[in-house]
């Protein structure tokens, strides 16, 4: 196999489909951030070109990205398998670098200064660092999924990252690495996990929402109503009943004493407002450990501003929206960090219901092109990278517009591919250049 | 296990769907169902700017503008922009310190941030305006601002031309839809706010895009949903500016008022009030300040007594009293009355000043001698008219003729808040003296000479002259003759001035002798020592009773007499006799109006009378006392006072007095005691202590 011949074939099964999506939404993005950011003073061709902008630097990632493309669809595929062990290693040993030689960009400690203006972000290379090693770990021949240890080990590859990013004050980003349990749950992770975590998630809200007693009634009445319409089985084995004594003693610890114990001790007070503002309650800071421990700064007034000038931005869109740089809000800068998180904004605003629905149809496009990728390969570590993939794109965009949309606490991830950000662009275009490239060599058996 | 696979595959994809889709209901919720966040979008981003077109200038009858529009600037500063400026030099212009300087600054961000523009000095003087105007590129972040605002040239007519003043919620409600505003200016007084719609024009609306600071992006839509200001309408006025001026200076140190109308076409020539005030301090930055001294003043600045004054017209009614009996017919030109010097027919005498020698003989000489005697006896003639069943019906025939003549009535004067003065109904009387019908012509036989419960303001009376001048019609006082580019809403408005009021049916032949009556009394009679150079006039005095101090002048007169073109009321209010206080003012007006200049002599007069001071003691020592350091104290101690006094006597009286003696002087207890005075006193027109003031009540 000549390694001419060899590029050729890979070039040929490249899926053009999912090139295309991801040339349509890279270019979505750059026509977004130039709508956030358009001043009718300025030559349009020439700020384009001049580098002094967000969506020409936007552009001139995009170049980069392309070549970091080319560069992937033009290597070995086996690489991949080979080095996933120690591009995992190097990943996270970038990340504990940035403790000694980070700089503080944002607020947070994750980036590090590469010269001529770019950051790099160890913990967003790090994504595809933990995809590829978990693929190479779950495609061992000696890894048995069904057993608790090969899940720990699973788990924990996932979680170091987004440990050493918790660290990093990288809230956010540590969220990603949640969602490799459901490449996990795809590998033979029971599905309990999924619907205890859902059920936890469902607590919390009902925590927010319901006075302590009221759910404590609630779960309670609950409990004696699951125990009345068993109570033919539980005569039968009195272990049901135990169970339900259990799940109901847990649930109510849980909206008793952890749900509170992680408002006011875990998270920070900021944190705290966003997840109570969204569900339309203020938090009282006074009773959050981090600002008892500062007194010094001042105890400010919860404040929900980035949603609401977010909610405005889409909902006064309409059902067509208002038109190509027409937006007031974007024009008027209302939302803040439109160009970056808030990017969904402008779209919602310009385009109106029909421009955002057709958005979302092509990332739902996107998503189930790559579920599909994923299940016609050979291979387990193509498989479980390519749901790797698909996983961490849709955590993104759900957090991401969910949070623009006021269904999520605020949380600073991109929107794949379409926020502004070189580290992010070029993060997801490794990704999925990967996977594509794997994709190419799926007739290939790799390990 | 493949199978198993393929269902979580499923699970996967089911997840992705149902997420997809909460957010689109979402999306569906928000940009389809949620009207309030066009809403609020707009509210954020659209930036209204109305755009407050130039107001009507109104002018005189020479086309003098008397309340025009001038620029005035005011310098604005953009703190944020306004780092590099000179400082020092800024404000040495100013005549202000460093520390003043930084204070402003900080108050204008406080107030509007540091990126908008707010003002740092207000309404600049001229010479201000062109030493900033010159240096204005040394300080950046300064802006000069142009403002227009009201200007009155000639500081005269405050209470005609009336104000303007920011609009209050109450005024907002009231006037919803109109399209006015928070901190809208409006015309609250006077011809400003009559023709508030005319002068106002129309408001323009620009809309503007602005941005999360407030600062303006550019137009909105490129304009498409502004609209033009149009500017307000002229008014054109009766008003001669000059005999204006010369009225209000006329009653100078006075408190009073003065009204000139043109008879032929019921157009106000002059309308003086005292005490006054300069319009041009209701203005601008000032305006605060003084609104409240003004408000606060015991003389009352801010009342227009031309229309709002009400006075008993004291013998200028006669001549009334004797029209109404001429119509109705009691008597003839010719009818005499023989007077001894008082009226006696009613028990108690209602003394005359003229005793005997005919001078009661026909109506000519009644008028020429303001004989008492005849026009009582004239009045009870009416009021016992046999054509009605009961002095009551024919006291209301009477009254329907003052009615007629425009008296206890509103005239109905394009200006606001005119009063009605009043002519009592038969139902004050039944409670006056106990019972329906309980009372004859007898009892109130003094309102046929002007006295008892008869009010009326200057505004009527000159009216009065007018109907004599005019022997029988009149026109509704105005002051607006025209608008400009009347429309048909205007035409409407101004139809009733342009309106004729007949009000009597006797000839021209017995109103030519009314005239000739009161032509005798500036030959021989209370006027003969005032004249109107080159012009024969006619004319009344009255020396109206008051039961608060001394008498209120009163006199009415028109000019020329064969042709009259101004018909002029003057009261001077607790002054003396009508000839000698309200006299000269009314003459002096006269000539001034007819000749268009005052002789030498008239000049030198008028100038004299203008520095006489005829204030009542009691609102001089009002002045004092505000004056005075020791106000406070002093005020307190005469509390103190007041209250043992109150204590230790008047211990009876249990009606505690709610007006302030000080603010109104003229007011010796509360109303009922008031009215009760009037009565006790009126029939007992020489019960007086005073000795000078039983020469006054004898009604010249």
């Amino acid at each position: 196999m000549s390694h001419q011949y060899h590029s050729m074939r890979a070039s040929q099964k490249t899926d053009y489909l999912i090139v295309w999506l991801y040339a349509i939404l890279v270019a979505i993005g750059i026509f977004c951030i130039f709508m956030v950011e358009y001043n009718p003073n300025e030559d349009i061709v020439q700020s384009f070109l001049s580098g002094k902008t967000n969506y020409s630097r936007q552009l001139f990632f995009t170049g980069l990205c392309i070549i970091a493309a080319t560069f992937i669809l033009l290597s070995d595929s086996k690489i991949f398998t080979a080095f996933a062990n120690l591009f995992y290693a190097f990943g996270i040993l970038l990340m504990l670098a940035t403790f000694v030689i980070g700089d503080n960009i944002n607020g947070s400690k994750s980036w590090i200064r590469l010269g001529g203006g770019f950051n790099l972000q160890p913990a967003e290379l790090c994504k595809i660092f933990t995809a590829l090693a978990l693929a190479k770990f779950l495609s061992n021949q000696e890894t048995d999924f069904t057993k608790l240890k090969s899940q720990a080990i699973g788990a924990a590859i996932a979680l170091i990252p987004a440990v050493l990013s918790i660290a990093q004050q990288e809230t956010g980003l540590a969220l990603v690495y949640a969602s490799f349990f459901m490449v996990m749950y795809r590998e033979g992770l029971p599905s309990i996990i999924l619907i205890v975590g859902f059920s936890f998630a469902a607590l919390v809200i009902a925590t927010l929402l319901l006075e302590p007693n009221t759910l404590a009634l609630i779960l309670t009445a609950l409990a004696l109503c699951i125990i009345y319409i068993l109570r033919k089985q539980i005569k039968k084995q009195k272990k049901i009943l135990t169970y339900i004594i259990v799940i109901w003693a847990v649930c109510v610890g849980i909206q008793r004493f952890a749900v509170p114990y992680l408002f006011n001790n875990v998270l920070k007070c900021y944190q705290s407002t966003r997840v109570y503002s969204m569900v339309g309650k203020d938090y009282d800071c006074s009773q959050n450990k981090h600002t008892i421990a500062n007194p010094t700064k001042a105890v400010r007034k919860p404040d929900d501003y980035n949603v609401r000038q977010s909610k405005i931005a889409i909902g006064s869109g309409g059902l067509l929206g208002k038109g190509v740089l027409k937006g007031t809000q974007t024009r008027g800068k209302y939302v803040p960090e439109q160009h970056t998180d808030f990017i969904f904004t402008s779209l919602g605003e310009a385009f109106g219901f029909v421009g955002c629905f057709t958005f979302l149809m092509i990332y739902l496009l996107l998503l189930f092109r790559i579920v599909r990728i994923a299940e016609r390969q050979r291979s387990t570590f193509s498989r479980v990278y390519a749901y790797s993939v698909v996983s961490i794109l849709f955590f993104h965009i759900t957090v991401n517009i969910c949070m623009t949309i006021g269904l999520f606490p605020i949380i600073g991830i991109p929107l794949p591919l379409v926020s502004y950000g070189g580290s992010s662009l070029l993060t997801f275009t490794i990704l999925i250049f990967i996977l594509l490239r794997l994709d190419a060599d799926r007739q290939m058996v790799l390990r | 296990m493949s199978v198993y696979h393929q269902s979580k595959s499923r699970v996967i994809q089911i997840i992705f769907v149902v997420i997809f889709a909460i957010i689109t209901g979402q999306l569906v919720n928000l940009q389809i169902f949620s009207s309030k966040y066009r809403i609020m979008a707009d509210n954020n981003a659209i930036y209204r700017k109305v755009i407050y077109p130039d107001r009507g200038i109104i002018f005189d009858r020479k086309q003098r503008a008397i309340l025009e529009n001038t620029i005035m600037y005011d310098l604005m500063v953009i703190p944020s922009d306004a780092k590099a400026t000179d400082k020092i030099e800024l404000c040495k212009l100013l005549n202000i310190d460093t520390a003043e300087y930084r204070k402003r600054i900080v108050t204008a961000i406080i107030k509007n941030t540091s990126v908008k523009s707010s003002v740092f000095e207000p309404l600049l003087s001229p010479e201000l305006y062109a030493k900033l105007n010159e240096n204005i590129y040394k300080f950046p972040g300064f802006i000069l601002q142009e403002r227009s605002i009201r200007n009155y040239p000639y500081n005269t007519a405050a209470a005609i031309l009336g104000y303007l003043g920011e609009v209050d919620t109450a005024f907002l409600r009231k006037y919803r839809g109109e399209g006015y505003e928070m901190g809208d200016y409006t015309g609250l007084n006077g011809l400003e706010r009559t023709y508030e719609k005319v002068l106002m024009g129309q408001r323009g609306i620009k809309r503007f895009i602005r941005d999360n600071r407030g600062r303006l992006q550019g137009s909105f839509e490129k304009g498409a949903f502004d609209t033009t200001a149009i500017a307000g309408r002229n008014l054109y006025t009766s008003i001669d500016i000059e005999v204006q001026q010369l009225a209000e200076k006329l009653l100078q140190n006075k408190i009073g008022s003065a009204v000139a109308i043109n008879p032929k076409t019921g157009s106000v020539i002059a309308m003086a009030t005292s005490p006054s005030y300069n319009p041009n301090s209701l203005i601008g930055s000032s305006r605060r300040r003084n609104f409240g001294k003004f408000l606060l003043d015991t003389a009352r600045p801010l009342l227009n007594r031309a229309i709002k004054g009400q006075y008993p017209p004291g013998s200028t009614f006669k001549p009334l009293g004797g029209l109404v009996a001429l119509d109705e017919g009691l008597i003839t030109p010719t009818y005499g009355f023989n007077c001894f010097g008082a009226y006696v027919n009613c028990g108690k005498p209602v003394r005359c000043t003229h005793a005997g020698g005919g001078h009661a003989s026909d109506l000519r000489r009644a008028i020429a001698y303001s004989c008492n005697s005849y026009f009582v006896h004239v009045f009870r003639m009416a009021v016992d008219n046999p054509a009605y069943a009961n002095p009551q019906q024919g006291y209301l025939k009477w009254k329907e003729y003052m009615n007629t003549f425009g008296l206890g009535v509103p005239l109905g004067i394009d200006l606001p808040g005119e009063a009605k003065a009043s002519i009592p109904d038969t139902s004050r009387y039944n409670k006056d003296f106990g019972g329906f019908a309980r009372w004859k012509s007898c009892n109130i036989l003094t309102l046929g000479i002007g006295q008892d419960r008869m009010t009326a303001t200057p505004l009527q009376l000159a009216n009065l002259m007018c109907i004599i001048a005019n022997r029988g019609y009149y026109y509704t006082p105005h002051i607006v003759d025209s608008i400009e580019n009347e429309t048909i809403d205007d035409t409407a408005y101004l139809a009733k001035y342009r309106l004729k009021h007949e009000v009597t049916h006797v000839a021209d032949s017995t109103y030519k002798i009314i005239q000739d009556g009161m032509e005798d009394v500036t030959i021989y009679g209370t006027a003969s020592f005032l004249k109107v150079p080159g012009h024969k006039y006619c004319a009344k005095t009255g020396t109206a009773q008051n039961p608060h101090g001394k008498n209120h002048a009163v006199f009415t007169a028109f000019a020329p007499k064969d042709n009259p073109t101004i018909a002029i009321s003057v009261v001077v209010e607790n002054s003396g006799y009508g000839g000698t206080w309200a006299g000269p003012v009314a003459t002096l007006l006269m000539e001034k109006y007819l000749n268009d200049t005052l002789t030498t002599a008239s000049a030198k007069r008028a100038e004299e009378f203008s520095t006489i001071d005829l204030i009542p003691a009691a609102i001089k020592k009002w002045y004092y006392r505000k004056d005075s350091i020791r106000a406070v104290k002093e005020r307190e101690k005469e509390k103190e006072m007041e209250q043992r006094h109150d204590i230790e006597t008047d211990t009876t009286n249990n009606i505690k007095t709610t007006f302030d003696p000080e603010a109104e002087p003229n007011r010796k207890s509360d109303d009922d005691k008031r009215e009760n005075n009037m009565i006790k006193q009126t029939p007992m027109l020489n019960n007086t202590n005073d000795k000078k003031k039983k020469k006054d009540s004898t009604l010249p």
